[in-house]
């Protein structure tokens, strides 16, 4: 080849460093996989009378997808947290808050153990602040520094 | 010859679009975000300034590509495209009428300037692209002007980098420019600014970033288009990294811009907005009064 080759970047290093970001967590392809049928059936409910089948009975709706019994629950339980953690993704799982009737503030808010007035109220004050949360290396590094001095 | 003689940034977020429907886009929490907005509305519709084609450059919520079909960057070559039902009924606002014959001009060339694009006929369009229309063009019976929609992949990772969608602006606007009909094209590039709608860190929003990025990208753009996705992600949130898609709005521009308008405002739901109204600087027009708003909590008081 007489180009010069570009520069590639590591996939190794440029996924494991996703994992450094405090109460992330990044749709990657793996997530993407283990949620696939999760996802899929999120987005069934752009279908009105998917929506009218699913209100009528949660459970048997569930029933006609391949999913593990974690994201069955997670859904009965609307516990967005244990979804994401069963490879759901936010938009697909829009469609789940808003068969709902529920705002994506308040979705949102439910993953952060707020209430949904004391979320709004955070973001009126203009919102979370990123100050020490971009990264857990940085976090631990810091408060090793702050218990070297205590201790000295 | 056409050629693109705008870029335009907007939030896409839904609930403004439900402030719309809702009737409530005068109210204490959204008025001053529509306040924001009216300065670009009103410039548009000021005589030469309403585009013959917007590019309208966004991304698709799992609205028209599921875990099925993921395309990196795909272009809607059909006649129309229907809003789409995303979980509440579609929103009720005009079929997005397309350009085919520009569209798939673009999409040539696109392919011959080696950005292999997926083309689309048979697609809906979600409220990533109908709200920054709603927001800027207003309610009309039909949208104004025709509108080519350019989805981007930014939810399944890896989605494209800065750099490449720097640079697939610039071959947009090559594209624009070789098309033999005389058309006023404006690109669009819709989504950020700092947010993010997930786990224990939602409600995420930063300003100083959010703020550097504006100015980087009026005024350093080939720097900034180097910035990696991981830096996005701790700074601007997981759903900050839409910011990429309006590097494809500043390629096209060319390498000097004149910014006509800038509004930054805190919060919109669970999102920090910007929306900018930008030109090359060769061709730019006057900037409007004022040229720079910002409102929402502790902005209001630092633009005094």
């Amino acid at each position: 080849m007489s180009e010069p080759k570009k520069e590639r970047i590591n996939i190794h290093e440029y996924l494991a460093e996703f994992d450094d970001i405090p109460g992330t967590r990044v749709f990657t392809a793996q997530r993407a996989r283990k949620g696939y049928w999760l996802n899929q059936f999120a987005m069934s409910l752009m279908k009105e009378e998917n929506r009218i089948r699913f209100k009528a009975d949660n459970a048997a709706y569930l029933e006609e997808w391949q999913l593990t019994d974690a994201a069955k629950k997670a859904v009965l339980a609307r516990d967005y947290n244990a979804m994401i953690d069963e490879g759901g993704n936010v938009y697909f799982l829009s469609k789940l808050f808003s068969a709902d009737g529920q705002s994506f503030q308040t979705a949102a808010g439910s993953m952060t153990g707020m209430s949904p007035d004391e979320y709004a109220q955070m973001m009126i004050a203009g919102g979370r602040s990123p100050e020490g949360m971009q990264s857990l290396k940085a976090n631990l590094a810091a408060a090793g520094a702050d218990g070297s001095k205590k201790d000295s | 010859m056409a050629r693109v003689t705008t870029g335009i940034t907007s939030s896409h977020i839904p609930a403004l679009g439900a402030a719309i429907q809702t009737g409530t886009s005068g109210n204490d929490y959204w008025g001053p975000v529509f306040d924001g907005y009216k300065a670009i509305k009103e410039w548009i519709h000021q005589p030469g300034n309403m585009p013959d084609v917007i590019v309208l450059v966004y991304n698709d919520h799992a609205t028209a590509f599921d875990m099925n079909v993921i395309p990196t960057f795909a272009i809607g070559c059909a006649e129309k495209f229907e809003p789409a039902d995303e979980g509440w009924g579609p929103r009720p606002v005009p079929d997005v009428i397309g350009h085919p014959d520009l569209a798939w001009h673009i999409a040539q060339s696109l392919i011959l300037d080696d950005f292999d694009m997926c083309i689309f006929n048979d697609m809906k369009v979600d409220h990533g692209c109908t709200v920054p229309l709603s927001m800027i063009l207003g309610e009309p019976s039909e949208w104004p002007c025709k509108v080519i929609p350019f989805p981007v992949n930014v939810v399944t990772y890896p989605p494209p980098s800065g750099r490449r969608c720097y640079n697939l602006g610039d071959s947009i606007k090559a594209a624009v420019e070789s098309f033999p009909e005389d058309l006023n094209v404006h690109v669009w590039g819709t989504g950020g600014m700092s947010h993010q709608l997930q786990g224990p860190r939602a409600g995420l929003i930063n300003k100083e970033f959010d703020l550097d990025f504006i100015d980087r990208l009026i005024n350093d753009p080939e720097n900034l288009s180097h910035m990696p996705h991981i830096q996005y992600l701790r700074e601007a949130g997981s759903e900050g990294i839409e910011l990429v898609m309006w590097l494809i709005m500043r390629g096209a521009l060319g390498e000097k811009v004149k910014d006509l308008y800038r509004f930054y405002h805190i919060p919109a739901s669970n999102t920090a907005l910007g929306a900018m109204i930008l030109q090359p600087e060769e061709t730019a027009g006057e900037p409007l009064d004022p040229r720079s708003v910002m409102s929402g909590h502790s902005l209001a008081q630092a633009a005094e």
